[in-house]
């Protein structure tokens, strides 16, 4: 008898689970409808705001529903669906260049080639929110400011602010950032109002705030249930689902429901003792992001290992932090959503920065056998200073880990050979690893 | 008695500027044996906070080949401009091992991260990031600009185990309006005369603000104003240009030295952070809230600062005129985000506007420059033949 092939390996019969692929079915509903309420709002002539997952404001937009446009999700989606390389040639042509993020470009060559996205159509805003979380968004805000002579809105939450600093909510910085956030939350809701030419209910603001605080409640349990062995979902692949959602329908009823669909779904695979990779045989947290342009290739090179990623740093900062637990107080809705912003983003984008404490818990909770360190030339905000935290664990904590680099969308910067020796090479090191340990 | 030739001085500066083991901060603690350094990243630091605190303020922005990267790459992604490379293998390599704090402004993801790079990897040194606000606009950013600057004196008060009196703060603030007064008034000579000092002679001179105490700048910039008064020069027939790109990462002295060979630079963005301010910085009410109000409402514009009141294609378009420029240079930093994006938007606006412009990519280490002189001259050229 031949030995199975890592591929055969993954071929299992598992029992019929009646909740098999519920979570999938609901998230291409909700993303179909997503994509139908910008549409309608083109026709029907109602704003559209463009705003980026990390800091979205959704709070704030969807009291005036203000159908809202995630351009890092649709370039994604030109990624997943091998046509991101045509708009981002079309956006170099124009003058772009190469060494820019293949978001921007893939999103400014939707637009220069008509707007006709894979997916549907792409809005043109009547706002743009961009939050200072990623400099990036401030120029990509600017690109939309001189095509369609929109308001592009920074909204400015001062972050991590270097050696010994720890968010403190009883500390003079902080009621100082507190203060920034709350005035311009405030200028936000003015410039919605003009936008829309709605008045401003607080009534409506405080039910999106409680959806809200429910939605990351919910979060919170689903990234927990990862901690089981074998874990019930994969964090890059399931996870970018996730993802989308709760992103897309922040602070709608629609978001939460899927949450509780997932934690369903999740919570019967654990019943049934079925993992989200066949015979699970290492428990990995990603940080960074995938490679979407060749996502399944991506995630099939940890797969043939049984490797599954059970967390993924991209879960907490691309998520508006809503793994850090929002608790929003609606007996005062503008002064709390300003301290839950300040006191939730830093934590998140602290995180991005400052992570070796936060990626320790991570590895300890959700017991992680390694780290995957992914490096994206189209995004400096995720990975600049990888290679310096992945040899600080490895030397201070002991944690292994691996860097890599490739893109987010640009399949250009794809080697698969160079990627595949490289994974290798590191799973082999972690099984070196446990078999020294298992040996102590 | 005559004056000293203005290129005695420029050698004088440029033996400082290149150096980076930073031989002026060195000779500062020889007089100041106790004395602290506080380094701080490109673009802009209020280093009035510093100096009134006795502390030693140093602008750190890169080196080229005077500075090999040997250790840093393996701490920073590969998509990384050099200038982060640069600043992270001065510490790493021991070549500027002066700092007691370094400071790193948010004007982009590389320099968030940078912060983070060097606290975990030099435990001695204070690594903060000076939260300067992106809401430029907004009426709440100044009281929270001031709330910062007070928070990062009272890390400069910690590191240098003082208190900063208001009066100090005061007389840092002259101090620093007259630096700033003699950069305008030798940018001044460079945009009505530019046959009088070279590009690379303005360029050398600003730059030394950065790396040696101001008071010893001030004199040195006393003394090169007064030499070029004496200073022959006839205009050449060369177009006059306004160069933009170096708000961050410098180019090369070479590369600028090949564009004045064609062309008269009356006007840039090099170091633009030693000229944010663009007006004497009031010295009757609080200091710090008036540092903070010219930061925002008296300052020039960059790319790593959106704000809606200083759309930047116009102020490009402003300086251009302003400076009787009929042409721009609009270059960018390899690897850099903001810089290259901003390249696609004042092209577009210069192509609007029928203004002649090259656009260009530069590194701070780059050697070779022929394809550049050739881009260069050729475009020079054209518009020579064009304007004639």
């Amino acid at each position: 008898m031949t030995t199975p092939t890592k591929h055969e390996r993954r071929i299992v019969i598992r029992p019929p689970l009646s909740l098999a692929g519920t979570t999938r079915d609901e998230n291409r509903k909700l993303i179909r409808e997503w994509w139908a309420e910008l549409d309608a709002a083109e026709d029907e002539g109602r704003p559209v705001a463009n705003v980026f997952v990390m800091g979205s404001m959704a709070e704030i937009l969807r009291t005036f529903d203000m159908p809202i446009a995630f351009p890092e999700m649709t370039s994604l989606q030109t990624a997943v669906r091998g046509r991101s390389l045509e708009y981002i040639t079309t956006a170099e042509d124009a003058g772009y260049s190469p060494d820019i993020c293949g978001y921007v470009k893939a999103d400014v060559g939707v637009h220069l080639q008509g707007r006709d996205h894979p997916m549907g159509r792409l809005p043109v805003p009547s706002l743009v929110v961009a939050t200072n979380l990623c400099n990036t968004y401030i120029k990509w805000g600017e690109i939309w400011e001189r095509m369609y002579d929109c308001p592009v809105f920074v909204f400015d939450i001062p972050g991590w602010r270097g050696s010994g600093f720890e968010t403190k909510p009883s500390s003079g910085t902080f009621r100082d950032d507190v203060r920034y956030v709350e005035a311009q939350v405030r200028e936000l809701i003015a410039l919605c109002e003009e936008v829309t030419g709605k008045r401003f209910d607080i009534d409506r603001f405080r039910e999106t705030l409680a959806e809200v605080n429910e939605l990351s409640r919910l979060f919170q349990e689903v990234l927990e249930l990862n901690q089981h062995r074998p874990a019930p979902f994969n964090a890059l692949t399931e996870g970018i689902n996730l993802m989308g959602i709760v992103n897309a329908y922040r602070g709608s009823p629609k978001g939460t429901r899927f949450l509780e669909i997932a934690k369903a779904e999740f919570a019967e695979r654990i019943d049934s003792g079925v993992g989200a990779v066949p015979d699970e045989r290492f428990r990995l947290l990603l940080v960074g992001t995938a490679c979407y342009s060749n996502f399944r290739d991506f995630a099939g090179l940890f797969e043939d290992w049984q490797g599954v990623f059970a967390h993924s740093d991209y879960m907490s900062f691309a998520g508006g932090a809503l793994d850090r637990g929002v608790h929003y107080d609606l007996d005062r809705p503008v002064e709390s959503m300003a301290e839950q912003m300040v006191l939730t983003t830093q934590e998140a984008m602290g995180g991005m920065f400052w992570g070796q404490d936060w990626l320790t818990e991570v590895v300890r909770d959700w017991e992680i056998d390694g780290i995957v360190f992914h490096g994206v030339k189209s995004c400096r905000t995720v990975s600049t200073g990888l290679p310096d935290e992945r040899e600080w664990l490895l030397r201070r904590r002991d944690i292994p880990g691996l860097f890599i680099q490739s893109d987010l969308v640009d399949p250009r910067l794809w080697s698969a050979a160079q990627l595949k020796n490289r994974i290798d090479a590191f799973f082999e090191s972690l099984e070196s690893r446990r078999a020294i340990g298992a040996r102590r | 008695m005559p004056t000293e030739p203005i290129e005695q001085i420029v050698d004088e500066v440029r033996a400082i500027v290149e150096d980076p083991s930073y031989p002026a901060a060195r000779r500062w603690l020889d007089t100041h044996p106790d004395g602290k350094v506080l380094g701080h990243f490109q673009v802009y630091f209020p280093e009035e906070l510093a100096h009134a605190a006795g502390v030693l303020p140093i602008k750190v922005a890169g080196f080229d080949t005077a500075l090999q990267i040997r250790k840093a790459d393996a701490h920073l992604a590969a998509f990384v401009c050099s200038i982060a490379r640069s600043a992270l293998e001065l510490v790493m390599s021991g070549t500027f091992d002066l700092l007691d704090m370094f400071v790193f402004p948010p004007i982009c993801d590389v320099a968030r991260h940078s912060c983070a790079v060097w606290a975990r990897n030099f435990e001695d040194i204070d690594c903060q990031i000076l939260y300067l606000p992106h809401n430029a606009a907004s009426p709440a950013a100044v009281p929270y600009l001031a709330g910062e600057y007070r928070r990062i004196l009272r890390e400069i008060e910690e590191v240098a185990s003082t208190r900063v009196t208001d009066e100090a703060l005061r007389a840092s603030i002259q101090l620093f309006n007259e630096n700033r007064r003699l950069i305008r008034e030798l940018y001044r000579v460079k945009r009505e005369t530019p046959w009088k000092l070279a590009a690379t002679e303005a360029y050398l001179l600003t730059r030394a603000a950065g790396v040696m105490p101001r008071e010893e700048h001030n004199e040195i910039l006393r003394r090169a104003l007064a030499a070029l008064e004496e200073r022959e020069g006839r205009p050449q027939d060369r177009i006059k240009v306004v160069f933009v790109g170096g708000f961050c990462e410098q180019p090369p002295l070479d590369l600028i030295s090949v564009v004045q060979d064609a062309c008269y630079i009356v006007d840039d963005d090099f170091m633009v952070g030693l000229r944010w301010i663009l007006e004497d910085v009031p010295v009757d009410g609080d200091p710090i809230e008036a540092l903070a109000d010219a930061y925002l409402n008296r300052s020039d514009y960059s790319p790593v600062q959106h704000d809606p009141r200083k759309p930047k294609e116009e102020m490009l378009l402003r300086k251009i005129r302003e400076s009787g420029a009929e042409a721009a240079i609009i270059a960018a930093a390899k690897m850099c985000e903001p810089g290259l994006e901003e390249q696609v938007g004042y092209s577009q606006a210069l192509f609007a506007e029928g203004i002649p412009h090259l656009v260009m990519e530069f590194e701070e280490k780059s050697t070779t420059f022929e394809q550049t002189r050739m881009e260069v001259e050729t475009f020079a050229e054209s518009l020579l033949f064009e304007f004639a």
